[in-house]
């Protein structure tokens, strides 16, 4: 076959041709991977909350409760024992991170007690304001945050000697640090909401 | 046959596409910060660039010459979205490294070069062949890359500890290091090149 000259006849047909063919691709693609897809978020997201938050007997998906405050979603997962609420995994996010948004997911007990917490995206500096996924966990001096009590620990950084931190900072990633913790005070407080609002119904 | 093999060699290391000629710099030190990080991208950009070039040199009569760019670009991106909804669908660690930078295969000029200078004007055997050699010239050189940003930078390999992480220089890992050894890799690439 010979080259096809440039005439706009040509070049349309064959541009036609490409898009529609890679149009149709693109579809079928989409629709083969669109179940597996949706399977996967809701499995990654099954597994996260089962990560962090207690023991329930309830779908805390199914009875998600979306609260929003200065721009930012927080989705609390409600864990429900037969009936009594013992307490929730929480979606949150902070802005005020050192690149951009912080996402985590973090678990409470009812009394507001840290179950654990699960970094599910960041920007940080790879090395230093990333290391937020295991620091907070870490046993050594009083790094981690697991165990601690919303209302009775103070949830900032040992830095901010005004609000009496508690919490050792990141070593080089002070900010990030403090965005953490703003995420997850942020977080008890939807979880706060949450239980207001269900007493208020009931 | 040694003609094929030819190709593929050519693709390796005289012309190898990051370390010759230079092409593909935004994913390659985007991407680079870690081995593994380095091969999966190297990978995955083999695979479209096997296929898209496999495509347009099948498709090289049938394009006119005054609207090539634009069909070679959505050939490409074609291609690269099929591959990004795969890896959503199937490889959830995978996507969890690499998913914002898989997007960017559509503009990595490697993939562009390939089909303006080779698939282009010749056969898809050849095509294939000179896809599959490029491909694994930039997965090698991602990797290596990527192994001497990480060794430096975190002390591990492929993960495995090497030496502690604290004695490690976290300039690596970023952006000004992935700079920095990208150009010894070229220097020592070129040193090598020229005393054959």
């Amino acid at each position: 076959m010979k080259k096809l000259s440039s005439t706009l006849s040509n070049m349309v047909l064959s541009l036609g041709v490409i898009t529609f063919v890679a149009g149709a691709s693109l579809g079928t693609a989409y629709y083969v991977t669109k179940e597996p897809i949706a399977q996967m978020t809701h499995q990654t997201q099954v597994e996260a909350i089962k990560k962090v938050s207690p023991e329930f007997t309830n779908d805390p998906e199914a009875d998600k409760w979306e609260y929003e405050q200065d721009g930012i979603t927080y989705t609390v997962y409600p864990a429900y024992d037969a009936d009594r609420l013992v307490g929730a995994a929480v979606e949150s996010a902070s802005m005020s991170g050192f690149s951009g948004e912080i996402k985590i997911m973090c678990g409470f007990d009812a009394d507001g007690t840290v179950r654990n917490y699960e970094v599910l995206s960041h920007a940080e500096t790879p090395g230093l304001g990333s290391k937020m996924a295991t620091w907070f966990r870490d046993s050594s001096g009083s790094r981690s945050v697991i165990g601690l009590n919303m209302e009775k620990n103070s949830m900032y950084v040992t830095k901010d000697t005004d609000k009496k931190g508690e919490i050792d900072a990141i070593t080089a990633a002070t900010i990030s640090s403090r965005a953490f913790l703003e995420a997850l005070r942020n977080a008890y407080n939807a979880y706060v909401q949450y239980k207001e609002c269900q007493e208020k119904n009931n | 046959m040694a003609n094929k093999w030819k190709l593929i060699y050519n693709g390796i290391i005289p012309g190898n596409p990051v370390l010759v000629l230079l092409l593909g710099m935004c994913a390659t030190l985007g991407t680079s910060s870690s081995a593994i990080n380095g091969f999966m991208m190297g990978v995955a950009t083999m695979v479209v660039l096997i296929c898209s070039n496999a495509v347009i040199s099948m498709l090289k009569n049938f394009v006119p010459d005054k609207v090539r760019i634009p069909a070679y670009i959505v050939i490409i991106a074609t291609f690269v979205t099929i591959l990004q909804l795969i890896i959503n669908a199937y490889l959830p660690a995978l996507n969890a490294t690499l998913g914002i930078f898989i997007p960017l295969i559509v503009v990595n000029c490697v993939l562009l070069g390939r089909a303006e200078a080779f698939a282009g004007k010749n056969g898809v055997l050849d095509s294939i062949c000179d896809g599959l050699g490029c491909g694994i010239g930039f997965t090698l050189a991602l990797t290596l890359l990527g192994s001497v940003r990480e060794l430096l930078g975190t002390g591990r390999l492929f993960d495995i500890v090497i030496y502690p992480e604290d004695y490690g220089m976290l300039l690596f890992v970023l952006a000004p290091g992935a700079f920095l050894a990208l150009g010894y890799l070229i220097a020592i690439v070129n040193k090598l090149r020229k005393s054959k």
